[in-house]
């Protein structure tokens, strides 16, 4: 399956969906003005990836700020993901956060307690 | 000669004056009146992190403050009314400012909203205002699991996010223009 790559800008996230590389990440800031736009060919590639998922798969969110309306698209993509978990296979996330961000530590936990599936919290400095 | 003495003694040079003796008198640091784009919301927010960089040394403070802002501006630019017609202007004009307090910051805004609108405004801000900590923290999960995106591209979730946030009840007041709509005011602090 082809690699969804999206650079960063200064209101959208840098999107890594590259399963040839085993490679899947989130990371930046999101608060774009329409957000189904940013996030439809996102929710498609992975609406196509759940067809024939990696026999292991990490998400890995890497986020410095995100809006109130990204932050429902942030959901609709880990209920996606719990989609893939349910079918059996192998899929996790890690939520990474700057250690003294206790916002978006608790951002984390909080999405972690309304997916079921694995979800990893992980602090740098 | 005459016509520059007139100018320097004009009731225009006094507001010049006077708006600069208050804004440093209320140590604002960042005051704007007029539509409010997505590129205004971008150029406000980054503008503001640098100079909180500067003088902020929390790292959630500062990230409040941020958060707070992107919301308010947001808010104006997708959710006010035209102040004649009152039917939705996208993008919204509208009054934003940032200042400093004694240990925190205040985000204001202003902007012209159907007087319609007003009984659904106050409730979603006084519902929100009254709420302790954990309550506010399940209603986030419960409203999070209900949101839709509407077509303004919102998910209804600015108010609970700003008062969950900075722990703050949300200032508010709507000043009547006319029959139509009335000015919304809306005041948070972040410390």
């Amino acid at each position: 399956m082809e690699a969804l790559l999206i650079e960063a800008t200064d209101d959208t996230p840098k999107v890594v969906l590259d399963p040839a590389n085993n490679n899947f990440e989130f990371s930046g800031k999101s608060l774009p003005e329409d957000v189904t736009t940013f996030y439809g060919p996102v929710m498609d590639w992975l609406d196509q990836y759940a067809e024939s998922p990696n026999d292991k798969t990490v998400v890995k969110f890497n986020l410095v700020y995100f809006n109130t309306a990204s932050s429902k698209l942030i959901l609709d993509i880990l209920f996606k993901l719990e989609e893939i978990h349910d079918e059996g296979h192998d899929i996790s996330v890690e939520w990474h956060y700057q250690e003294e961000d206790e916002d978006m530590e608790e951002a984390g936990e909080e999405y972690g307690e309304l997916v079921e599936m694995p979800l990893v919290l992980k602090s740098y400095e | 000669m005459e016509e520059s003495n007139d100018f320097g003694n004009s009731p225009f040079m006094e507001f010049v004056y006077s708006v600069h003796e208050n804004m440093v008198k209320n140590d604002i640091m960042l005051i704007y009146e007029g539509e409010v784009n997505q590129d205004i919301t971008k150029t406000f927010t980054s503008l503001t992190q640098k100079n909180l960089d500067e003088e902020e040394s929390s790292l959630p403070i500062k990230k409040r403050v941020y958060h707070v802002m992107v919301e308010c501006l947001q808010n104006i630019g997708k959710h006010s009314d035209n102040a004649e017609s009152g039917k939705p202007e996208i993008p919204g004009t509208g009054i934003f400012m940032v200042s400093k307090s004694t240990d925190g910051y205040f985000v204001v805004t202003g902007n012209p909203v159907a007087n319609s609108r007003i009984d659904e405004i106050t409730e979603m801000i006084e519902t929100v205002n009254q709420m302790d900590k954990d309550e506010i923290k399940a209603y986030y999960k419960k409203k999070i699991l209900e949101s839709r995106i509407s077509d303004k591209g919102g998910a209804g979730l600015g108010f609970i996010d700003i008062v969950k946030k900075t722990g703050n009840k949300i200032d508010f007041h709507f000043r009547k223009i006319n029959d139509i709509a009335s000015f919304f005011i809306m005041k948070t602090y972040i410390n």
